[in-house]
């Protein structure tokens, strides 16, 4: 049956010689992202191509500026590209209306930001039921998705509290629960532990992780918290729009062990 | 075994369907809109404070009218161009007060398209508030227009003698004061409403990325 759904959706197989199964829930053709300051262009992207597998946790890892958030927008659907093509859930974004857009943004992506970006007016429970009420979910069952969700991360407690009666790693579990409300095949996360202590920051990325391992749901973020490594499958480095090399978990652990050894 | 099976998303392997996101329902649009307004209750009072003033001069102007009874044509003519004039320039500052209300909100905006709101519903969202809040600012600024010149008539004691009965003041009576309630009003919500749409049909079409990085 596998190998059925996986003809179906052919198109994901580009090149791929011997794993028919494998899928991918977002690939990127060579993009490239200009911005215009004045006269000036900012040549963000410059070319990027990148499958990303179901079930991965991948990090996009690179200094700052270097177009992370740029490609983290392209992926997330929420910017297009000036050229190359994306492919969200196997749909060509640039074929897809405003309106198709707000489905798949609605029910295939959760986002998580650096700043949180929480409704500020809203109780934890109405920001994490708001993606429901946007999917048309009735009420009620809205009401207990996000109770349920918001348990699940370990705020149960704080149901009723606004953004600002909660701490900063508080707020990111918040958008954690919403961004998985609709129980979407991809998670974004643009630097979420960048705003938060070592601590809490760690505690972040374990909960993602452990998602990402529990619900199967596919993580991508853009970071460069170096203990993100330690939960990534996959590493693409960035660098000046362009990537600079790919690494798999095995590399990762080889190279983290030997960092290891060089500290001690 | 496969990756695919083990996903805990709707559509294990097979290609994901993507429709056209549905507009809310209008009771929604409402709920969302009334939450919206009492949380910023008088930040939105503040930007209406525009719409109260242009529909107090209004007023005022009515119920001169009203308390004077008869005026000739020449008269009516230059009241009608004060009356345009004012509520134009009226008009521009509400725009200007808008467009800083709505910018303050692009954060908000980007968020909820993140989640899934459409440009329309945003939009609405912002309609549905200008309107109420129009609504509320034009009550106050009628009253306050009205009241204003019914007492300064009164302290001046113009006209000398007010008849009895149903009329209240000069020739002021009840219809007036409807025909005058039934046209601020409208007019109120109406420039609310003009002095938004722009705005919020701007910020709505913002690219949710653009929208999320502008930081005001
Ligand atoms: N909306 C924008 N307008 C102009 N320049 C932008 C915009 N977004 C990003 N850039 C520029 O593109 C480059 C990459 O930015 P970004 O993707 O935010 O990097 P990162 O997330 O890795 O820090 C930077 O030079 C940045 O200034
Ligand atoms: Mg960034």
């Amino acid at each position: 049956m596998t190998t059925g759904s996986g003809n179906k959706s052919g198109i994901a197989v580009s090149g791929a010689g011997g794993d028919v199964r494998t899928e991918y829930v977002v690939r990127a053709r060579d993009v490239v992202k200009e911005f215009k300051m004045g006269n000036e262009v900012v040549r963000a992207l410059k070319g990027i191509s990148l499958d990303i597998r179901r079930g991965e946790y991948i990090s996009i890892m690179g200094p700052s500026g270097s177009g992370k958030s740029t490609f983290f927008n392209m992926i997330g659907g929420i910017d297009r590209p000036n050229s190359g093509s994306i492919f969200i859930a196997d749909s060509d974004i640039a074929q897809l209306g405003e309106s198709e857009m707000a489905f798949l943004r609605c029910h295939n992506i959760g986002y998580i930001f650096q700043s949180y970006n929480l409704l500020t007016t809203m109780t934890a429970l109405e920001n994490v039921q708001l993606p429901t009420i946007f999917a048309g979910m009735p009420a009620e069952e809205g009401t207990i998705r996000a109770m349920e969700i918001l348990e699940r991360v370990g705020l149960g407690h704080r149901l009723h509290n606004k953004p600002s009666q909660l701490s900063g790693g508080q707020q990111q579990r918040v958008a954690i629960a919403r961004s998985l409300a609709n129980r979407p095949s991809i998670v974004l996360a643009d630097e979420p532990t960048a705003n938060l202590d070592a601590k809490t920051g760690k505690e972040i990325i374990g909960l993602l992780r452990e998602l990402n391992k529990e619900e199967g749901v596919t993580i991508i973020s853009a970071t460069h918290d170096p203990r993100m490594l330690d939960v990534s499958d996959r590493v693409v480095w960035v660098n000046d729009g362009m990537i600079d090399r790919v690494e798999n978990r095995e590399n990762i652990e080889i190279r983290l062990s030997s960092v290891d050894d060089d500290g001690h | 075994m496969s990756v695919a099976t083990n996903t805990g998303g709707t559509s294990g392997g097979r290609k994901e369907k993507i429709y056209s996101q549905p507009q809310l329902p209008w009771k929604k649009s409402i709920q969302f809109a009334l939450g919206s307004i009492k949380v910023r209750f008088w930040r939105s009072m503040i930007t209406a404070g525009g719409v109260a003033l242009g529909i107090a001069f209004l007023a005022s102007v009515l119920t001169s009218q009203a308390i004077a009874g008869q005026v000739d044509a020449a008269e009516e003519a230059r009241t009608r161009w004060l009356i345009g004039l004012s509520l134009l320039v009226c008009a521009v500052g509400i725009t200007n007060a808008m467009l800083m209300s709505v910018s303050e909100r692009f954060r908000e905006i980007g968020t909820m398209k993140c989640l899934g709101a459409l440009d329309a519903f945003v939009v609405r969202i912002f309609m549905i508030e200008s309107v109420l809040t129009g609504v509320l600012a034009s009550t106050i600024g009628w009253l306050v227009g009205m009241g204003a010149i019914v007492l300064v008539k009164l302290i001046a004691g113009v006209p000398k003698e007010a008849p009895a009965g149903t009329v209240w003041y000069g020739s002021l009576d009840g219809g007036d004061i409807l025909r005058s309630f039934l046209f601020c009003i409208p007019v109120g919500a109406l420039l609310s409403a003009i002095a938004t749409y722009i705005p919020a049909r701007q910020a709505a079409s913002i690219p949710p990325a653009a929208a999320l990085r502008i930081d005001v």
